[in-house]
């Protein structure tokens, strides 16, 4: 008898390992921004690059952090979902234009509508490093006092505003600054 | 004509990404060089930022260049990008209760397969001579007769 039950429950652990391992996006890093200051910077704004956005302009307030780019095809995807929140108006939200040109993102912006409060430019990829950034699109949600809360990789979904951001960003905007 | 184009394919060299960066001495070339071989390219998981040609890859090797010419040690380096990436980004994680299972995992299966190894041969030892000398006794008895009887056949 012990013949037959040994294989099974080996072959049962086998089994559940390799579902979980199956079901694991190897995509989805951890972020090890989550409950850290987001990172600083101090960048030129897409549509007016002789002002600057630095992270001090953000304080006390909850803000998104959008990383996007128009050679990015999951941020096309991802757009109609944003320009659905910012009509909200529920939260700030700015835009990281990562690695792109200033031209072609403008152009973008115009034929897709623009949710950003305030696009940045990071044509050289370095705001994007110190963000931890490996994977267009990608969100944060930063508080007041300026921590990293939660963290998106890929496109944010209608279901993920409701369920995951929108109770979130309410809870944050109830936060002390 | 198939197996010597099979083995023109192995010739063909190992071709890593090309960067023109200039160091100021062998040492640094040599961090740079260790560097760029451990750290992951986080967009195509299996392939180090050395060997990669991803943009990411790219501007993380200028990152380590820049931070090389800046004077900075390996260790910074590293714990520079495991700031903004996680221990997901060293090829060589550090042993700590979260990478544990990675470190020790092979070790248990060794152990367990040593362990099954052992347990299944001293099985098979204990119990198969026991059973095969009373066997063999049997056949060579068997045998015996048979030959006695020949003899006698055949001197009659």
């Amino acid at each position: 008898m012990l013949k037959f039950i040994i294989p099974l429950v080996l072959f049962a652990i086998l089994a559940v390992f390799l579902a979980v391992g199956l079901n694991l996006n190897p995509h989805d890093i951890p972020s090890p921004f989550i409950n850290k200051p987001a990172p600083v910077f101090s960048a030129p704004k897409l549509t007016a690059p002789t002002e600057k956005l630095s992270t001090g302009d953000l304080k006390g307030q909850v803000w998104l952090f959008n990383v996007w780019a128009s050679w990015c095809v999951s941020c096309r995807a991802e757009h109609p979902v944003l320009n659905e929140l910012a009509k909200q108006q529920a939260v700030t939200i700015i835009g990281l234009n990562y690695k792109d040109e200033a031209d072609a993102a403008k152009k973008w912006l115009e034929s897709l509508g623009n949710p950003y409060n305030v696009s940045i430019m990071d044509q050289d990829g370095r705001i994007g490093i110190d963000w931890g950034v490996y994977g267009v699109p990608e969100t944060f949600v930063v508080d007041k006092k300026g921590v990293i809360r939660l963290k998106f990789t890929g496109p944010v979904t209608p279901e993920a505003v409701q369920q995951t951001l929108l109770p979130l960003i309410k809870q944050l905007q109830a936060e002390q600054s | 004509m198939k197996i010597l184009l099979f083995f023109l394919l192995l010739l063909s060299p190992v071709v890593n990404a090309v960067d023109t960066y200039q160091f100021n001495n062998p040492e640094q070339q040599a961090a740079y060089d260790s560097l760029v071989s451990e750290l992951r390219c986080l967009v195509c998981q299996n392939q180090t930022i050395g060997d990669s040609n991803a943009e990411l890859a790219a501007d993380l090797r200028r990152q380590v260049y820049e931070m090389l010419q800046q004077g900075k040690s390996q260790a910074d380096i590293q714990q520079f990008m495991t700031d903004r990436y996680g221990d997901f980004v060293l090829y060589n994680p550090p042993f700590k209760a979260k990478t544990g299972l990675l470190w020790l995992g092979p070790v248990v299966f060794l152990a367990v397969g040593l362990l099954a190894v052992f347990l299944f041969t001293r099985r098979k030892k204990t119990v198969l001579p026991a059973d095969n000398v009373a066997e063999n006794a049997e056949k060579l008895a068997a045998a015996r007769r048979l030959l006695t009887d020949k003899d006698t056949e055949n001197l009659s």
